[in-house]
């Protein structure tokens, strides 16, 4: 992996490159990471995902935790409903498999190296994947039952222990371009002394992780600290001085105030090298990943598109950067906020116009609001596919404007503009109700 | 009439033709996709036509209720609605008679349901169901027929033939779209041969622009099942279409072909995807099974389509029934399987090697020669020879 910042704006946001072995073309930073199920979207199939732009779609998020199950020592029940916790590390077992026993959740590590790793396996051999325990949608860090020996993570399969070991047996196997090392994410809340150990657990494991390391694939280290500036501090510094290839901030999007974050999130970035690239997880919405951008932070995985495609809205927020105020925008449309629209409102029961007039995204180009409010009443997948389609396409080219205002120089205008026109609206539509 | 039925080439009575509809020139024998509320599950109109679908199947009964007939209208029909460029078939409603029977109220006026919906009563007569699919718009829309279960016995199903007679003239004196929109009549009877044949003439009479087997694929014995098509596809017309409804299993529609049959839809590659299954030459393939986790051979090695070129069953294993990726890519796979099945039997019959192809279809399905007897009895009707296929 390679990556060089080529242009800084006022402030400490950057445009920069990375070019990953496996993807033909250079990626352009700050950049967003497509969410993926398993190493595939959740939704867009693989021969439409290349209907999305190029390349700037070619760097998609994983979590191992999506296909853990044979390399693990647990044995869980048939039933997927259960919540009940099973801890590797304590042996606690279930008693014996009901019939509809399903012995793992994907191929065993030996398998996927087999079929040659998860490029292979997922078919998208063009692709970038950054692996990440932590996937904001499915794989939630659950620090209390966290403890030396592991990371606990609520998946839908029930909680599951990842220890570094184990960890790095499925980064080996799976072959992403860049990957995370296993941190112990704590919420905002927590108390000083577990954020601490926190901190101390998440290098320790570094260090551990960083030993197991596969040969090729560039190693991110994970960055700890909660809502303590000294820990992110600390952490930060610990982290700096070791030897990988970029940096994953975590422990954000768990509870932090949008007040609060960018001191957290400078406290990190102040202490880290200029040159390697820095990801995070947890900044989902369009505000938020602002504020990732002007601490210096370049890669990004949202679990917005997801909620926003699975609650059946469009995103619809003006991408062009030009002075536009419509003093006419009316407010007829139900679930709109000038950001959306809800889909699934009456209002689009007819209405044969795309979900945003110019945009050339598959489900723009062919298709209109009525087809997918039909879809959403008759509980059609094919909705959540052209919705992700959609989505997807438009918030890729949020971060396109973002880039091209870091490089005129003019990112912090940008930022300020952006947010204070939405809460405009938001001012504009209490008074005209 | 609004089509053109060609016959291309022919084994015997089975037969391969290009059926030029105002939407879309198909080719035949052709399997077609059900879509019935506007969409086939997971798959967008792009993906259909890559893999080859030529018509879709969509349901009056469903679109009626959403989003109406008179929506899809408004916006300029079916095809525009949805995007799809190519053909449309809407059925009449009338299978929803024996699937949800229990409200169901048929009297000669029409059928009563109780809308599952909302609870309301609906009124589906011929003349409404014709007005709603000359609404939708479809290429080819099906008469509403009083039809049946299979497994029935007595005088209903007498009953029921020819009041499907008496409904069809009804249909016929309704249809407002008849330059634009084929309607299809659809054969009656139960398992009965005299029921059928009265049926058969009756609608041959009315000169329709083709013709559908209905009644069947609804639980009774495969050998009581193809009786009924070969009786049927051989008083039909030779120069118009031949749709047995509801069918279906990879296997039916080969023995079917070979009686003379041209059309078939059915929800089993779409349905059977969800809950996991794949459709392979040797039959079905469980994708959910245990045997699965670590196989990593592709689904179907003679498989040309993206998920078989790209997958192997490991993958597709732990994707299936779990995440919505599952269903698509299997169902993709399934309806691959299905217009490549409908591709080979036209080429096959094209290019005179239909009797080939059967054989080498039925030695993959059944290595150890065990061909089910009914199989056996059709393909001789057709004046197959299978016997290499055939252990006893």
């Amino acid at each position: 992996m390679k990556f060089a910042v080529k242009a800084l704006s006022s402030g400490k946001a950057r445009a920069g490159v990375v070019h990953l072995g496996s993807c033909p073309s250079s990626i352009e930073t700050p950049c967003l990471l497509l969410s993926t199920r398993k190493g595939l979207p959740i939704f867009i199939s693989p021969d439409l995902l290349s209907s999305l732009p190029s390349p700037d779609s070619n760097l998609l998020q994983f979590s191992p935790l999506h296909l853990e199950g044979a390399s693990s020592t647990l044995v869980s029940s048939g039933r997927e409903v259960s919540k009940r916790c099973v801890n590797i590390g304590q042996e606690a077992r279930w008693g014996d498999t009901t019939p509809n026993f399903d012995s793992s959740e994907g191929p065993s590590p030996k398998t996927i190296s087999s079929i040659g790793g998860l490029h292979q396996m997922v078919g998208l051999h063009e692709y970038g994947f950054a692996a990440v325990a932590r996937d904001s949608i499915q794989c939630l860090p659950e620090c209390g039952s966290t403890n030396k020996t592991g990371a606990s993570f609520e998946t839908p399969c029930g909680r599951r222990l990842i220890k570094p070991v184990e960890y790095m047996e499925m980064i080996t196997s799976m072959k992403p371009n860049l990957w995370a090392t296993l941190a112990d994410e704590v919420p905002a809340w927590a108390n000083n002394k577990r954020n601490k150990t926190s901190v101390d657990r998440t290098v320790k494991w570094l260090d551990e992780c960083i030993a197991r390391s596969p040969a090729g694939g560039a190693v991110f280290g994970s960055i700890v600290g909660g809502s303590n500036i000294e820990e992110r501090k600390r952490c930060a510094q610990e982290v700096a001085v070791r030897n990988v290839s970029g940096y994953w901030i975590g422990g954000f999007g768990l509870g932090e105030s949008m007040e609060e974050r960018p001191s957290l999130l400078n406290a990190v970035t102040d202490n880290l090298p200029k040159d390697w690239p820095r990801m995070i997880c947890g900044l989902g919405l369009p505000e938020e990943v602002l504020q990732g951008v002007a601490a210096g932070v370049d890669l990004f995985d949202s679990a917005y598109i997801y909620h926003l495609t699975i609650g059946g809205f469009a995103l619809t927020f003006p991408l062009d950067r030009t002075e536009k105020i419509d003093y006419n925008y009316q407010l007829s449309d139900q679930g709109s906020d000038r950001t959306k629209i809800n889909l699934r409102a009456t209002v689009y029961r007819k209405d044969a116009t795309p979900i945003v007039e110019d945009c050339c995204c598959y489900t723009c180009q062919n298709h209109t609001k009525a087809y997918i409010n039909h879809l959403l009443n008759v509980h059609e997948m094919l909705a959540q596919i052209l919705l992700e389609i959609h989505n997807t396409h438009h918030y890729l080219g949020f971060f396109r404007s973002i880039r091209e205002a870091i490089k005129e120089g003019c990112f912090e205008q940008f930022q300020k503009k952006f947010v204070q026109s939405r809460r405009e609206h938001l001012a504009a539509d209490v008074v005209s109700v | 009439m609004a089509l053109r039925f060609e016959v291309l080439g022919r084994f015997n009575r089975a037969r391969a033709a290009q059926l030029t509809l105002p939407h879309f020139a198909c080719q035949t024998p052709l399997f077609m996709p059900v879509g019935t509320q506007g969409t086939i599950k997971g798959l967008t109109t792009d993906q259909l036509e890559e893999i080859g679908c030529q018509i879709i199947l969509g349901n009056t009964y469903h679109l009626a209720l959403r989003p109406t007939s008179e929506l899809i209208d408004e916006l300029g029909g079916l095809h525009k609605f949805m995007n799809w460029p190519r053909a449309l078939l809407t059925d009449s409603g009338g299978f929803q008679m024996v699937s949800l029977l229990h409200l169901a109220d048929i009297t000669e006026k029409g059928v009563t349901f109780q809308s599952p919906v909302d609870g309301k009563p609906m009124l589906l007569t011929p003349e409404e169901s014709i007005q709603i699919q000359n609404r939708i718009g479809a290429d080819i829309i099906m008469a509403l027929d009083d039809v049946v279960r299979t497994t029935i016995t007595g005088p209903r199903i007498e009953e029921a033939m020819y009041r499907t007679l008496r409904w069809v003239d009804r249909c016929i004196a309704a249809h407002k779209r008849p330059h634009e929109q084929n309607l299809f009549g659809i054969v009656q009877g139960g398992l009965d041969p005299v029921l059928r044949d009265i049926c058969v003439r009756g609608l041959v009479d009315r000169n329709l622009p083709g013709y559908a087997i209905g009644g069947l694929a609804g639980g009774e014995d495969k050998d009581s099942f193809w009786r009924v098509v070969a009786q049927c596809t051989a008083a039909l017309p030779e120069d118009k279409p031949r749709y047995v409804m509801g069918v279906g299993y990879p296997l039916d529609i080969v023995v079917c072909s070979a009686l003379g049959a041209d059309m078939y839809d059915c929800v089993y590659p779409t349905r059977t995807a969800r809950f996991g299954t794949a459709l392979v030459p040797e039959g079905v393939l469980k994708l959910k099974h245990n045997a699965m986790v670590n196989d990593t051979r592709p689904i179907d090695p003679t498989c040309a389509c993206m998920v078989c070129k790209n997958y192997t069953r490991a993958y597709i294993h732990c994707l299936v029934t779990k995440d919505a990726m599952g269903s698509q890519l299997l169902s993709y796979h399934n309806l691959y399987y299905m217009l490549q099945l409908s591709r080979n039997l036209h080429s096959s019959i094209v290019e005179g090697r239909f009797p080939e192809f059967v054989c080498d279809f039925l030695q993959k399905m059944f290595p150890k020669g065990d061909v089910p007897e009914w199989v056996c009895n059709a393909m001789d009707v057709a004046g197959i020879d299978i016997s290499s296929c055939c252990s006893s």
